[in-house]
């Protein structure tokens, strides 16, 4: 598994979200601590579509429509759950490589992940 | 039957004249020879109750879903089940053509069970929507409904001299393309259909709209060509869909195509808006965009009679929304 979700809708889901990152990445804690990349959801699109990270980095998606989206990326094994209005999940990228996404309950939605090897990004 | 359409024709020049001032109330639409023709306003329609097997659509429930477009989901899913109850012939069955929940949650499952109880009808059939199979897949749903379709979600059945075939296209999506049947689904409909002969009635239940209404919002069934092709050759096909959240009709051939309304919330129409999902519209209007629908059907002729029912009394829910 290339990294792991966490949804942190509401407190006991950021406790759950922390420690899974906690616990289960070492190297995706670090880059928690630094702080998540962000992706928007408005109007059911992602925003930014396309973004470049390093490998560790924790991506996150935050759901500002008034209806459910979630985020299925097959290569990084990412099925996450749904997100409601607010809700944003975390997911770390721990391994380089292209990882294209979509909303599974709305596969018009679609976004690329690029990861590069720390000091590679470019 | 027969007779009850005569008199709904008498008063279609009636109808027609109140057509452009949309009132809200239930429009009775006829298919006949394969054309949908607006008929009249359901109370026009003479002649006491319906002598054919009828049964009732609903679809959209969402229950679990408590934004702005609609803070009361329960409620206007209440409202609708009243008009259900109040019907002057019981129906023979509810379809429910998917989304019972917003968020496949266990609680709005039994929230679910717990509210459609109150349906006075001996039975229900159910498909799922991509509402209904979040997180889990369908495993929450399939606990509650799998049992007509062996675990698969998809299933057929018959009930006065009909074929319903009941469809799964919520749980195939590729990014960039409508969601799909699956090879395994269409292969198993291609098998079913075949033992039927052309002049049995068919009706298809399905969450997704079988025909593209609007690609761009993934508003289409990506392989329904094929199922399509297995079901051109009856004489008489209806296909009822939910997901959109309004109404809507197309005839190709012998087969007519109705999306019906949710009971929780609108949508868009198609390209009308930056993006689709919940429309937040005035009170006074909600009740007029959320309903059900009532389907007539005559042994023996092709002539099928839907009724889309929104929600009675619509100005005391804008009172309530109000209050």
């Amino acid at each position: 598994m290339n990294g792991a979700w966490a949804p942190l809708g509401h407190p006991l889901g950021l406790m759950f979200g922390v420690c899974a990152v906690a616990l289960g990445l070492g190297r995706a804690y670090e880059a928690r601590a630094a702080s998540p990349v962000i992706v928007e959801i408005n109007q059911f699109q992602f925003s930014p579509r396309e973004i470049t990270v390093d490998a560790g980095t924790v991506v996150e998606w935050l759901n500002h429509d008034q209806t459910v989206h979630n985020i299925i990326a097959p290569d990084a094994k990412l099925a996450s759950p749904g997100m409601d209005t607010g809700d944003h999940v975390d997911f770390t990228f721990t391994k380089p490589g292209d990882y294209a996404y979509l909303c599974g309950l709305h596969p018009h939605m679609t976004g690329i992940i690029h990861v590069r090897a720390p000091g590679n990004s470019g | 039957m027969i007779d009850n359409l005569t008199d709904i024709r008498l008063t279609r020049r009636k109808a027609l004249s109140c057509l452009g001032a949309w009132s809200g109330a239930a429009v009775v639409w006829g298919v006949v020879g394969g054309v949908p023709r607006a008929l009249g306003m359901a109370a026009d329609i003479k002649g006491g109750p319906p002598k054919g097997f009828t049964f009732a659509q609903i679809s959209d429930t969402h229950l679990g879903f408590n934004k702005d477009a609609n803070p009361d989901v329960v409620g206007t899913l209440r409202r609708c089940i009243a008009d259900l109850n109040a019907l002057p012939q019981r129906p023979g069955f509810i379809a429910h053509t998917g989304d019972i929940t917003h968020l496949s949650k266990p609680a709005e499952f039994d929230l679910a069970e717990q509210v459609f109880s109150e349906l006075r009808v001996d039975r229900m059939h159910f498909v799922p929507g991509e509402h209904d199979a979040l997180d889990n897949g369908l495993t929450g749903y399939l606990a509650r409904h799998g049992k007509a379709s062996d675990g698969k979600a998809w299933y057929s059945f018959d009930d006065h001299g009909v074929h319903f075939v009941a469809l799964n296209n919520v749980v195939d999506f590729k990014a960039g393309s409508m969601p799909s049947l699956g090879d395994e689904q269409v292969k198993w409909l291609q098998q079913d259909l075949a033992a039927r002969s052309a002049s049995t009635p068919i009706v298809v239940l399905a969450h997704i709209p079988l025909w593209t209404v609007y690609e761009p919002w993934g508003w289409g069934t990506a392989d329904a060509e094929p199922a399509l092709a297995a079901l051109r050759r009856f004489g008489s096909v209806t296909v009822l869909n939910g997901h959109i959240h309004q109404v809507m009709q197309k005839v190709e051939g012998h087969v007519a195509f109705h999306t019906a309304m949710s009971t929780a919330y609108p949508q868009p129409a198609p390209g009308t808006a930056e993006s689709p999902g919940p429309l937040k519209v005035d009170a006074g209007q909600l009740g007029k965009l959320l309903g059900t629908r009532e389907l007539i059907v005559v042994r023996g002729a092709r002539e099928l009679a839907t009724v889309d029912r929104p929600i009675a009394g619509a100005a005391d829910l804008a009172a309530g929304a109000r209050s």
